[in-house]
């Protein structure tokens, strides 16, 4: 049996699975289930609007009262004031080359891992995989001390690869490429591979990645996200002069701007460009979140 | 990065001979090129997970000071002592613990009642789904700041919106309560959505069936969402309660720059908002600390295993329980 046929089938078998999906529960909703959602969405959105009406107002307009409710035409100014006081592009092209390769190390490293413990058999997967599990529940900060050791040791300290490296290991990732390839990925396709005598690097690189794409896409959009907005461990790492936008944006705060507008201004510009991704691909965000959390 | 490249080459190699080597590179390349696969996550992991993770608690017997950590003093387990001896820390603690049950307890029920209704055929579906989770996007320092604005004592919004009905000013930054009131609202409004989308999900696996069946024997919309829809939940919601305590232990950016940052990591005029993760960093960086920091980080290890396996623990006897009260219905009936 071809590939071809192989996965046409698979999706097939995946729509009628879908067609039937068990919870989808056809109840139709009261105005009041209506009316619940969209005060709740109105709260969660509240903040972003207010944002942006103030990073478009002077200061003495959103500390008057009553305050400014609607967006005015100052924004220029603003930008040209947090400019002055932060090297906000900088921190921009900074953000986006750390969230750039932690991103692509990480998938890369996660979808090699993921399909070693989806589809082969080796001794002492059983206990390496637990290992990766057992891990997600480390949460990466409690090693900062000997990190910060480390880093200043080889004198990394404000340099890239100091907030690069130690953020590319996600046992998440491998779990999330694991359970993504388990369904995804039919037994028979590897066997066909290993059967027309195909070594595992040809298998990974003809058949198993085709397959992951999706799923790949989808943990990079993710790892971009955490990427772009990781506070705790930057912030020790580096400073001021040379900053990701989370460390621009901590200085912004703490330093001595009194002015609101823009401190306000720069938190828009450092949230733009991932809520910019995330309206364009939102869609894929949270199916890919829902997928990663339930199926363990 | 380069680490990443190397593995695929390993394989590489054999795979250049001759067809007669077919048969001994096939079994050659089944039993150790897997090991080369996770490999690169591994060697990662050992290095920036794993082995700082040890070294803690290692430093964390020893005198260090963030200006020269090459020098190193033995102190047992002194900085622990030192822990258990200064009134901050106990503060720090009982704050985290504070913030961590505001913070998660309402946000968790508000996720289950969102879930719930996004369950339902809405129109406009894709479009709750991913205005939920828009603040999930936001940094910690981005929504950290706009809700530092929105606080404010003399000119916030909130302030402001109470007065016109009539509720006196708060003071959202010395007060304790209220203090720790703001922190919760900027967790709680970062983490709703997702956990909404992630009790969806669970949602939508459980079997249709179960729900006509248990309309047929006259339970009521509630009674289906309490004995059906919960009961089916239970693994989804540990997971959450896992995460969000994880989560809620090491709280920091959101009290960092809960005043703009101009506290510092003191948590407040009167640390009346200091988690431990404010804490850790205030021993390492404000008074150059780094073994005491370590002994933090690792009583914060020790707390989020001790919590994990309680949570985990409890659910697995309640589950039990209603294994063993569910036979002695059967047998009753």
């Amino acid at each position: 049996m071809t590939a071809a046929t192989l996965t046409a089938r698979l999706r097939r078998t995946r729509q009628a699975r879908r067609a039937a999906a068990p919870g989808a529960r056809h109840l139709r909703p009261g105005w009041l289930a209506y009316t619940v959602l969209i005060a709740a969405t109105a709260v969660f959105a509240f903040p972003f609007y207010w944002t942006v009406v103030a990073a478009t107002q002077p200061n003495t307009a959103i500390n008057a009262v009553p305050p400014a409710l609607l967006p005015g035409g100052r924004l220029t100014g603003n930008i040209k004031e947090v400019l002055a006081e932060t090297d906000l592009g900088k921190a921009l092209l900074n953000s986006l080359i750390v969230a750039g390769s932690v991103t692509v190390g990480t998938v890369l490293c996660s979808t090699l891992a993921g399909f070693a413990f989806a589809k082969l058999r080796f001794r002492g997967r059983h206990a390496l995989l637990a290992l990766t599990i057992g891990t997600m529940m480390i949460p990466p900060q409690l090693g900062v001390i000997p990190l910060f050791i480390v880093i200043a040791k080889l004198h990394w300290v404000n340099q890239l690869q100091s907030v690069i490296l130690p953020t590319l290991v996600s046992a998440f990732g491998v779990f999330f490429m694991r359970q993504y390839l388990l369904q995804a990925l039919p037994d028979e396709l590897v066997e066909a591979g290993r059967v027309d005598g195909a070594s595992l690097l040809r298998i990974f690189l003809r058949i198993v990645l085709p397959v992951a794409r999706p799923g790949m896409a989808v943990l990079g959009m993710l790892t971009f996200m955490a990427a772009w907005n990781d506070f705790f461990w930057p912030v020790i790492a580096l400073t001021g002069d040379n900053p990701t936008v989370q460390v621009a944006l901590n200085a912004l705060g703490n330093g001595y701007v009194h002015d609101q507008s823009v401190i306000l201004t720069g938190a828009l510009l450092g949230t733009l460009p991932v809520l910019l991704v995330f309206t364009l691909l939102g869609r894929q965000i949270v199916s890919g979140i829902v997928q990663g959390s339930v199926k363990g | 990065m380069t680490q990443t490249a190397t593995p695929p080459r390993f394989t590489v190699g054999p795979q250049r001979r001759g067809a007669g080597h077919v048969r001994r590179r096939g079994r050659w390349d089944v039993k150790y090129s897997p090991y080369a696969f996770v490999a690169p996550f591994f060697v990662l992991f050992a290095a920036f997970g794993l082995f700082p993770l040890i070294y803690t608690a290692y430093i964390s017997l020893y005198r260090v000071e963030l200006t020269d950590p090459g020098q190193r003093v033995w102190a047992g387990l002194g900085n622990y002592a030192g822990l258990l001896h200064d009134p901050f820390f106990w503060n720090a603690l009982r704050n985290t613990f504070t913030i961590g049950a505001i913070s998660t307890i309402p946000q968790l029920l508000m996720a289950l009642g969102l879930a719930h209704l996004l369950n339902y055929r809405l129109r406009g579906r894709t479009f709750f789904r991913v205005a939920m989770m828009m603040p999930y996007a936001t940094s910690v320092a981005a929504a950290t700041l706009v809700f530092a604005q929105l606080f404010g004592r003399d000119y916030g919004l909130i302030n402001w919106a109470l007065g016109l009905v009539g509720v006196h000013r708060i003071d959202w930054q010395n007060g304790t309560w209220a203090s720790q009131v703001g922190i919760s609202t900027i967790v709680t409004w970062r983490w709703t959505g997702y956990n909404a989308l992630i009790y969806l999900a669970g949602m939508q696996s459980i079997p249709a069936e179960l729900y006509e069946s248990a309309a047929i024997d006259g339970a009521s919309r509630w009674q289906q969402f309490r004995h059906v829809t919960i009961r089916g939940l239970r693994p989804t919601i540990i997971f959450t309660v896992i995460v969000s305590t994880i989560g809620a232990t090491q709280l920091f950016g959101e009290p960092l720059l809960y005043e703009g940052g101009t506290r510092g990591p003191s948590g407040g005029v009167s640390h009346q908002y200091q988690t431990l993760g404010l804490y850790l960093y205030d021993q390492g960086w404000s008074f150059f600390h780094l073994g005491r920091a370590a002994a933090v980080a690792w009583v914060m290890f020790l707390i989020i295993v001790v919590l994990v396996t309680l949570n985990t623990g409890i659910a697995r006897l309640r589950s039990c329980d209603e294994r063993a009260l569910g036979r002695k219905g059967r047998a009753l009936r």
